[in-house]
This record gives structure tokens, sequence and C-alpha cells, in this order.
């Protein structure tokens, strides 16, 4: 199946109970039936493939193009010197989430796995091998992969146009009276996003038109972007993402590799598709970069913070900017009257960073969380009992109200399931039933809550149905159900009555599927067209002497069950169907455009909160880890979807599990080769890593965050964990680690 | 050169003329025969996102020349579901939301397939783990792939128990 | 991946023949050389395709109480053989931590012997590698080499050689059979890796065009049965190759080791057959003394090759706790997780 758009039955499998409906998704993904972009196959298709550089700066001295070229089945092979030209210039930065693309726009090489040449051919094997017989040789400069390499700098700004230094109080003074202060380095490394998809696209030009498929996280802006690189207006680029085998921030951005597939699309005058290998992931298309963080914490005699001092040296590439703000995560958590963060850049030849799931929220939180569990043990406290100690009634600085903060729940309702309450102050406390080390540790998770402009249209049918739309994307966080109860509420239908388009550019910009902000988003958009819907239908209503509605204008009705009811008499109600037969409309539109409300977001402070409980077992002798239980409680605002939001937080938890224990890419900084380029050697976890995981959805009701009430769930879930897991190896041996991931020799002068 | 083999995919008898020896059943499925449900996660036997069944056994298709196969029976996840009837293993998937983003979930279905009708795991979630481990869900949604497959195990065996009866 | 000819013989001597034959390579289960092919770093002109090749693919006990393992048997076959894993548990549990289970189902005996090495530079077509391309020089010598050998290296090459099940196959002293160009031969599995040298290049002891078609274990293997373990430690807890793992079988006769068997995994360039610990523990009291002490012995010769000077004393961890679960007996169900330190564990709380 390759929809144009989502066609989102109104039929599901499963429960209907309640509100945990199962994802309306679900037959397309377990029937095999759900097309990502590289499982279409247009007639007359070319294979693209990138052939990448081995060097990680220098130069491409020489390409084999004859070899390549006469290998059966090549039809092109691009390289800097037969590229087309571009309409507009690969090295500047289109805002707002631009960066340099690469493009075959030189020789130059800047980083390991850069694409150098594309090649074309009638099928995938030879495209592949044609790739390898281009046998580059380069004219290579040392790579500066390290930090002692790298280049410092001061950088404009950190993230997606954050500040890099923030300041509140008297950093000094709060150091002065200090009682104890704490202070360490931390070290992250870099790491790579790894979604199951690998990037692909498959282009498929019509004159100056094209239509991609493509996993996309943010279609609005990339149909723009296209359209300014090929000369052609944004509306000439339909983008079709239906799915996407994870997207975690990768897929937000554009990159070189899919950029040079829809040129060659266009030159050949045939479809072509790219879809990346495994190993070409660890280069063009964004990565967390690492950091090297320093902490300071000055603390009373109380056990109160007087001072907080966190500053992140972040990597980034030589020829563009993405640092992660990592020290920023200790601006909204904790209450010190004197705070300060500060970035510094390392400018490195690697790929440039990008967004990964939380970034900067889960590299600072790792580092954070483990500063504060030291500076409850230096003041012999309980890390509960420190952290409450420390709780920031309003945001740390700026005194402003959180428009919601259920935090205080989530530490009692975690710490309860838990069991947290029976553990040991002092660490190598507990053994289990075959004598490995046990141990518990706790961190605090907080992500914003940021909100982008989206638009929405609901049409409600004259057979009682409704169509909602929505360019969303879905990653796999569950949009598809959780926009379609929302829409479905406004419109006072059940989701089943609801048709949900969605996953294509040329529907209403449901704006970005990032920052844990795309329910809250497209939701609200939803909401809006869905109202906006109804007091159409209620117009008709009320003017048509005919309805039993007729006249009730200045009190108005409500829309529950397909009906419109009087607000003053429940028993006067009418159904849709029937108002709009009678006015002899097929259909009525309704429309929103919507945005957060300025004055209510500058007027208050806006995270979603939580408290992540964790027990490793440690084999004592050996070394080997397992993060046997984590206890997640979250307050993210209301809940559309308990089911999908779970899974949210499952995998969030999971993300700062890989993160603690196991996720690293490896450099050689002799070359600039990332020596793990791959998935069996990159580890990410596997079933049997994760034995048991429970997330506590805490109730909270937040009247400012957006109308709906809706907070953010897909990255909240790795902040807290990762500090958890360090912090309970901590408790199990004794051991503060503080360089991710934790390794079997860290533990074997224990 | 070509090769001629014959296959069985998803009970249909298949003639097949490879063009090319290189081509794995993998690219078989998602290139030639328009099987596209099966998945390319990794194309080295490193994520599991491919896994289909040949004769029966759960194995990665991607590791797997479609030249050696001649003669095989192939069956993909989208020979799974009978009709509009899901399989007990893609009805518990479902259930139990063990998938988020979906790519490497017709992978682990056809691999719970093969674990199911392997039979080692018993009602033991930790070896379901274990035999599960073969399948990498980046987006994390273990706990619902281990408890899908136990439960779907459950309702077979059930019905198993109700078919000899 | 290179453009070769692909080869269906019908019978072994056909496949030798065309074996023989220069550029040539054998596939089986195709789970190592398929992905070398696809990465660049085996292109063979000719693949010869044996999976189908009749006869090899059976588990036959013979007279003399030894058993035969045809070389096409699959790893998950063997690993769940109900006779062969009560006589070699071992060896199961070996390979039932190898790798996942599809790749069990596909990968070969034959095949698994055959493994070449995963160091990331011999992988790496960009890299020096004395193994893949010769006198080209060693980038893993001083590069990210934590995970490699600490046991039989040489200047020339750090590698390890990645088998699970060559590590209790050779402590139990196997045969590997072999037929060839110039007829049938056999060797003790543990003269089949060779040990880089000078000449890496050289991994294994048979000649062009030979095949291996079967494995032999003695009949007095089979005396370990009742204290056999494997243990593997990993850098998660499946789907991992080994950091460094151990077999260790003993027999205990009047409350003193009678024999034992040692070896050690991800430590050299082949199964490390650890002889003289096994030696110092002959007529030994079972306890934690003689294992550390046998231990010391098996790591008596270990040198780091780089950043990896913590697996000597991970070595011998593991070899005296691989010997003390041997001494506590081989469990009577496999382990839900198989040869893990966590093999003990449920695991089992609050999930299902």
């Amino acid at each position: 199946m390759s929809p144009d758009a989502i066609p989102m039955s109104t039929g599901r499998y499963g429960s209907n109970a309640g509100q945990p409906l199962t994802r309306r998704d679900g037959v397309l993904k377990v029937t095999g039936r759900a097309t990502y972009a590289a499982d279409n196959t247009p007639d007359g298709l070319l294979y693209a493939v990138t052939a990448v550089s081995t060097i990680a700066r220098g130069r491409v001295a020489f390409l084999d193009v004859a070899a390549a070229e006469a290998h059966p089945g090549v039809v092109a092979v691009m390289t800097p010197a037969n590229r087309p030209p571009l309409f507009h210039d690969p090295e500047e930065k289109m805002p707002p989430f631009g960066f340099r693309v690469e493009v075959l726009q030189d020789d130059g090489v800047r980083y390991v796995n850069q694409p150098i040449a594309l090649v074309v051919a009638e099928t995938l094997e030879a495209a592949t091998e044609a790739a390898v017989l281009l046998a580059p040789r380069y004219a290579a400069e040392p790579a500066r992969t390290d930090r002692a390499s790298g280049e410092r700098y001061a950088p404009p700004a950190v993230g997606v146009g954050g500040s890099p230094r923030t300041a509140h109080g008297d950093l000094d003074a709060g150091f002065a009276r200090a009682a104890r202060i704490v202070a360490a380095e931390y070290e992250t490394p870099a790491q790579y996003h790894n979604a199951m998809e690998p990037h692909a696209v498959v282009a498929a030009w019509d004159g100056d038109k094209v239509t991609i498929d493509m996993p996309n996280q943010a279609m609005a802006l990339s149909c723009a972007a296209y359209g300014a690189y090929f000369g052609i207006p944004a509306e000439n680029v339909v983008i079709r993402s239906p799915f996407l085998g994870g997207g975690f921030g990768s897929k937000a951005i554009l990159n070189g590799p899919q950029l040079l597939a829809i040129l060659a699309a266009r030159q050949l005058g045939r479809p072509v598709k790219l879809a990346l290998s495994r190993a070409q992931m660890y280069g063009p298309v964004g990565h967390r970069g690492q950091t090297w963080q320093s902490l300071r914490l000055g603390v009373d005699e109380d056990g109160r913070l007087t001072a907080l001092h966190h500053h992140s040296l972040s990597a980034t590439s030589s020829f563009d900017d993405f640092l992660e703000p990592a020290a920023n995560a200790a601006l909204p958590l904790y209450a010190s009257p004197a705070i300060l963060v500060e970035h510094e850049g390392l400018r490195l030849d690697t790929g440039t960073p990008g967004p990964m799931r939380a970034p900067g929220e889960a590299s600072g939180s790792a580092a954070l969380e483990i500063a504060i569990d030291e500076a409850a043990e230096a003041c012999g406290m309980d890390p509960l009992v420190f952290r409450l100690a420390n709780y920031a009634e309003t945001e740390p600085g700026s005194g402003r109200p959180f428009s919601s903060k259920a935090l205080r729940e989530c530490y009692a309702e975690g710490a309860k399931r838990f069991g947290w309450s029976k553990r040991p102050l002092q660490p190598r406390q507990m053994r289990d039933k075959n004598g490995f080390l046990l141990g518990w540790g706790m961190g605090t998770a907080v992500f914003p809550c940021p909100h982008f402009p989206a638009s929405a249209r609901a049409t409600l049918r004259a057979d009682g149905s409704a169509l909602i739309e929505t360019a969303g994307a879905d990653m796999g966080q569950g949009a598809w159900t959780a926009l379609a109860q929302i829409g479905a509420e406004a419109l006072g239908l059940d989701p089943d009555q609801v048709e949900f388009h969605s996953g294509l550019s040329t529907l209403p910009d449901g704006g970005v599927a990032g920052g844990s902000g795309h329910t809250a988003s497209a939701g609200l958009a939803l909401h809006e067209a869905g109202i906006d819907a109804i007091a159409r239908l209620t117009e008709l209503a009320l003017n048509d002497p005919a309805s039993p509605l007729y006249g009730a204008g200045n009190i108005g009705v409500t829309a529950r069950n397909g009906r419109l009811h009087r607000r003053d008499d429940e028993a006067r109600s009418e159904a849709y169907a029937d108002i709009l037969t009678r006015a002899g409309a097929r259909e009525v539109v309704g429309t929103a455009k919507s945005a957060r409300d300025p004055a209510v977001a500058a007027a208050h402070a806006m995270y979603s909160h939580g408290a992540v409980f964790a027990e490793v077992t440690i084999d004592p002798d050996l070394g080997q880890i397992r993060a046997t239980r984590l206890v997640g409680a979250f307050a993210a605002g209301r809940i559309i979807n308990p089911l999908t939001v779970r899974s949210q937080y499952y995998g969030g938890m999971i993300w700062g599990a890989s993160f603690a224990l196991h996720e690293e890419a490896v450099t050689d900084h002799r070359t600039g080769r990332i020596m793990n380029a791959d998935l069996a050697e990159y580890h990410v976890p596997v079933n049997a890593d994760v034995p048991s995981l429970e997330a506590i959805l805490v109730p909270e009701d937040d009247a400012y965050v957006n109308p709906i009430g809706v907070k953010g769930v897909g990255e909240i879930g790795v902040t807290g964990t990762v500090g958890a897991i360090a912090n309970a190896i901590w408790h199990a041996t004794g051991v503060r680690v503080r360089r991710f991931p934790v390794r079997i020799e860290d533990f074997l002068a224990v | 050169m070509t090769l001629s083999i014959s296959l069985t995919v998803n009970g249909q008898p298949r003639a097949i003329a490879l063009d090319d020896p290189r081509v794995t059943l993998l690219d078989l499925l998602r290139e030639r025969l328009h099987l596209s449900g099966t998945k390319k996660g990794c194309d080295r036997g490193q994520c599991g996102a491919c896994t289909v069944l040949v004769d029966g056994r759960r194995i990665n298709a991607c590791l797997s020349l479609a030249a050696t196969l001649d003669g095989a029976s192939v069956t993909t996840i989208e020979g799974l579901a009978e009709g509009e009837a899901l399989h007990p293993v893609q009805a518990a998937f479902i259930a139990c939301d063990g998938f988020q983003c979906g790519y490497c979930t017709p992978g682990q279905i056809m691999s719970a397939v093969g674990l199911i009708s392997e039979g080692h795991a018993g009602d033991d979630a930790e070896r379901v783990r274990e035999l599960m481990s073969g399948n990498l869900c980046r987006c994390g949604a273990y706990k619902g792939i281990t408890e899908a497959v136990l439960q779907a195990q459950r309702e077979m065996t059930a019905e198993t128990g109700r078919d000899a009866a | 991946m290179n453009r070769f000819d692909f080869l269906r013989p019908t019978g072994l001597t056909e496949a030798i023949a065309e074996g023989g034959k220069p550029g040539s390579a054998y596939l089986a289960g195709g789970t190592n050389l398929v992905d070398l092919m696809k990465i660049g770093v085996s292109r063979p002109e000719r693949l010869v395709d044996i999976s189908r090749l009749p006869g090899l693919d059976r588990i036959d006990w013979l007279e003399d109480g030894s058993v035969r393992i045809g070389a096409l048997v699959r790893n998950a076959d063997l690993a769940y053989d109900i006779r062969f894993a009560s006589a070699f548990p071992a060896v199961a549990e070996a390979l039932l931590s190898g790798a996942s289970a599809q790749l069990r189902n596909a990968a070969t005996l034959g095949g698994n012997l055959m493994q070449r090495n995963r160091c990331a530079y011999f992988q790496d077509g960009a890299s020096a590698c004395n193994r893949r391309v010769p006198g080209s020089g060693c980038d893993a010598l001083h590069g990210e080499n934590r995970l490699h050998a600490v046991l039989g290296w040489s200047e020339n090459c750090i590698a390890t050689h990645p088998s699970d099940v060559c590590v209790p196959l050779v402590a139990l002293d196997a045969v590997v059979e072999i037929e060839g160009p110039q007829g049938p031969r056999e060797i003790a599995l543990d003269a089949l890796h060779r040990l880089p040298g000078d000449t890496p290049e050289l991994e294994n002891a048979l000649l062009p065009g030979e095949l291996i078609v079967g494995l032999r274990l003695p009949a007095e293997a089979k005396a370990f049965a009742a204290k056999a373990r494997y243990l593997k430690l990993r850098e998660r807890m499946s789907y991992a190759f080994a950091v460094v793992s151990a077999a260790a079988m003993l027999t205990v006769e009047d409350g003193r080791i009678r024999e034992a068997r040692l070896a050690l995994g991800a430590v050299a360039a082949k199964p490390w057959r650890a002889r003289a610990a096994e030696a110092s523990l002959i007529g030994a009291l079972p306890d934690t003394e003689a294992f550390a002490g046998a231990a010391a012995l098996a790591l008596a010769e270990a040198k780091p090759s780089g950043a990896n000077e913590f697996k000597i004393e991970l070595a011998r961890r593991i070899l005296v706790r691989a010997l003390t679960l041997a001494m506590e007996g081989t469990p009577a169900v496999m382990p839900a997780l198989p040869a893990s330190p966590f093999s003990t564990h449920t695991g089992d709380r609050h999930v299902a």
C-alpha cells in the first residue's frame, strides 16, 4: 500500500474500553502493510548508493569513475565534478533548523562517512558494488576528533538558538556561604540515533513537481527547503511520510544523501530510491555530540543548595554549530539562589551533531543527577530527602510560577512503588540471593514543553462521520491514535467515527514532530479545528427554524455523541447528520491555525516532570551489570492515551539505560574513523537487558500549558534514568561513575 | 548469468529467474517480489528486522543469498494473517502495545512465531526475553513484546488444546 | 558485494573439485561469509554453495562411544539435540550463548569453526590489517584495542577468535574431519586455528580447497557431563560477542579433582586451551585456592596488546567462576540466560 495519505481506517482492533485505545495503525504495522519510504518501488525505479569518505579531513584526490561506470547496470556516477547545480547555496543555512548540507559542493572531506559521490544503477546490487569500485584516494590531513586536538570556541548559541550562558544570583557569595562544596567532572560519549529504519528516500519528478517518499519529522519546513534547493515553489514538493521507522531527532533535518538522490531523480528523469546503509548513518545524519561537563555545588548545613555551577564543553563539527545544551539541565530543577550555566564549543572533524532524543537534557541530566547524589552523600542525606529539600516551588532564577508541577507526587508515588524507604543510606549494603551486589538510585526527570505552530482541518460529513487532517508525523509515539482521540473529542464523536489523514505535506501543516511537542501542537490545532467545525454546524442549526435548536443562540449548545444539545435542555438535541442533510450540505469544514498564547507562555515556566528509581545488580567479581528494575513516575499534564504514553516512558527509560550502560561510538583518533559503526558493536539494549519496567502516570492538570492541557512525554524518560542507574551503581559498589557508558572494567578493582 | 530457483512464498509457488547471484532473500522479497513488509535495518544480521521463516525456521533474510534457497518455503509477515483474521501473535502485539514506530515489528512478529514453534521458552518471561534478543527495537517496546509473545503462546496453546479435545 | 560465479555442486566430490579452483570460497550458512562479502573483506570470484550437500547435516553416535557432527548441522539443531546436550552440556550452553536465535538457525558447525575474527580493523577496508592484506601492518596494535588479545598475539596481529562453541569443543579434544583435493584427513581442533606469529594471514591449517566435513568428540569427553559450564561476559545481556569467556569441566573422585578441562574464549586468535592449568588441578581439592592457582597458571603468559590489561584479570576471575559453577554441577535445565553470570537469576519480577 502506497498511500497518498494515511487512510486510518475507522475500525480498529483491540480494546475500546476507556482511553487506552490500541493504535489505529496497529493492524497495518503488524501485517507489514504500513509503508515506510524505502518500501516504495515505482515503475522505472533506479537505485542510488553514496560512496563515503574514510578519512576525517582532507580532500578527495581521485575517484575511479571509469571503473564504477563500467560495472553492468550503472546509469550514472555523480561527483563534485558533474553534480548538477542547486538553486540554494548548500553552505548557507536555512533557518530555523537548517544546517550546512553535504551535497558534493567540493572535493573537501570534513568527516568520516561524508558522502563523496553518488552512484545510480538499475539494481541495488550494481549500485552498491560500483560505489566500492570508486576506490577513492585522498590527500589526507590529520584528524582532529579528540578533546585535545579540537579547537575550543565560544558558541553564539547552543541547541536550537539557545543561550550559551545563563546566570542567576551571586554565585561567589553562594559558594562563600556553603558549608560544603561538591565538584566533579563528567563525560558523555558521542551517540548515534540508530533508528531502526535507515534514512531513505524515493523521489519521482513530474516536470517541476516532485513527490518524495521519506521519513520526515518536519514536513512543511522540508518542503520549503527542498523548494529552495531545486528552484521550485514549496507547493511543488509533496512529501509522503506516512510512517517513520523511528526518528529520535535524526529525521527532522535535511541531509545530503537524501537531497542528492532527489537531485539524481530529476537529472535522470526516473524515480530514484536511496537508503543509507547502517554504517553510513554514522556521519551525515546527526548524532548526540560528546560532552565534558563540570559541576560545582555549594550546600549549606541543612543540605540546601547555595550555589550551582554547571559547565559543558560540547563538541560540534568543524563547519557547523549544534552543541548539546547540556548545562541548561541545571536551570529548571533545583532551588538554588545562585545558578550559572555555561557552554563552550569544541570543533571536531565529525559530522555535525543534531538533536537526539532529549538533546542536552539527557546528557546534562546524566551529570547533574549524579552531582546531586554526590551532594546528598556529602551531606549524609537520603537522595530523595535531599531533592525535596531543594524542591523548586517556582522556576529558579526567574521566579515564574510553573504552569503545573506534580513532581512532589512523582517522587512519592515512585518511591512507594519502588520501595525506596527500605534503602540503606550507605553503599554496598545489599546483596541478592546469589551474592550479587544490589544498588538503588534515583534521578529527577524534567523536560520543557515547547509548542509549534500548527494547522488542521476538521470536516463533519452528512453521513455523521468526520474527517480530520493535519500533516503530522508518527514515528512511533502514537500520534495517529492520540491525535485522532483529540480530534474526535472536539467533534463530540467516538474515535471510530473519525477518519484521520496525516503524514502528507499537502495537508494543513502539522508542525514539527520534535521536542516532545507534537501531540500538544498538532493536537491543539485539531482541537480548535473541531471546535470551529462544530461552531459552523451550530450556526446552521440555530438559524434553521426546523431545528429543535433554533433560537438557542445565547444559551449555546454542546456537542456530544454526534448530536448538538441545547445547553439548558439536554433533551432538545439534533444529530449532526440531520442538521447537514436538512441544510442540503454535504459537509461543514472547520479550520484552525494554532499557536501558544505568548503572554501565557511568558508568565509561566512549563515542564513535564518525573522521578525515576533504578535497581542495578552487579556481579561483584566479573563486573557485569544489569538494570534489574526501573520504576518511573511522570506528570505530564493531561494524558490522552495511557497505553501509548506508557510505551513512550518505557522507551525513554530504556534509552536512559542504554546511555548509562551501553551506547558509545568508539573513534580511532589517529584517523577519526568510528570503529563500531554498526549494530553489533555499537550496543543498544536487547530485550534481555530490560527485565522489569514500570511507568506510573501521575495525575496533573495544567490550565496554562495549552488549552488542551497536554505536555510532552517522548523524551522525559531518558532524563533522570541515566543518573538513577549511575547512582544505583554507586549504591551497589561504592564506585562513582562519571564517564558513560559504564564498563565492566570500572568495577574490577572493587 | 541467470539462475533459476523455485520458491514457495507465503504458500504460493514462484519460479524466479535471478538476474544476479548477489541478491539476498531480503532484497528479493523487497525489491523484486514487492513484499516490502520484511524490513532492512542493518543488512548484516545485527538487528533482526528482516526475520522471516524459511522452511518454518526463523532466519535473517539479509544474510541468505536467494540463490541458495532453491526449493525452499518462505513465510513473511504478509503471509501470516488469514484474510482479515490476524494471527494470534499479530493480535497480541497490538493488544500489548508491543511496538511503537513499527519498523522492527514484522521481524519481531516472525521471530515470535518462530520462537513459539521452537517451543523452548515455556511460560518463562526471561527465556522469551533471551530468545527475542536477536530483534532490536530502538523505540524500546521490549516489555510489550515479551508480554505479547507470552500472551499469544497461551492463546495458541489453548486453541491447540481445544482442537485436540 | 563483488560479482561472482555461483556454483551448486550436488555432491561432495564435485564440491571439492570446484572449491579447489582459484578464487573459490565455500558457502554454508552464510552468516559470516555473506556479511564479510557485503563489507568487502571477502571478495570471492566463485562461490561454491555447499549448504545442501547430502549427508553432512547428521549427528551420528559411533560404536566407539564418540559422536560425529556433520559440518552442516545448524547451531540450533545441535544445541537442542537432547542426547547431545546431555552428553556435552557446556557445548550446548556455548552454542546458545552465541549470536541470536535466527543466526543459530542458519549458522553451521563447520562455519562456526571457520568464523573469521571480528577485529574492527580487519572489517574496515581502509585500515591496515595483516590478515586482510599481508604486510600492510596492524592498525589495531596502537588503536582501539580494548577487547583484543592478551594471549598468543604478535606485533602483526592482535585479533581474537570470536567463536563461543569452539571454546568447550577445544577443551574436549574435538577432532576436525577434513576432505580435500588430496583426500580426507583429520586434525585436532586445537591445531585448526593458528596463532598469528609472522604470518597472520594464515588463519587455519586448511590447505587450499579443503573443506571441513565434520567434527568428532571422543567418548571420553562425555565423562565431564555432570560438571561442565560455559561462562561468557558481554557488554549487554545477549546478542553480543564475548569480552572474555571460559569453559570449565571437571570430574571428581573421592573429593578430589580427577580430571579438568579448561579453555578461554576471546583472549587469543584461537580458542585457548589452558593445559597447564588443567594439569595443576589433577588431584587437587576442588576449592577456590586450587581454582585461583589454575587461573593464574592459565594467564601466566598473558600480556596486554593495548588498552586491555583488564582482560587478563577478568580472564582469571571468569576461570575461577566457571570452575566454581562447574563444581556446583551442570544445571538440570539449560539456564534461561545461557552462559551469563546472571543465568542463575530469574530476573522475573514485574513483567507479565
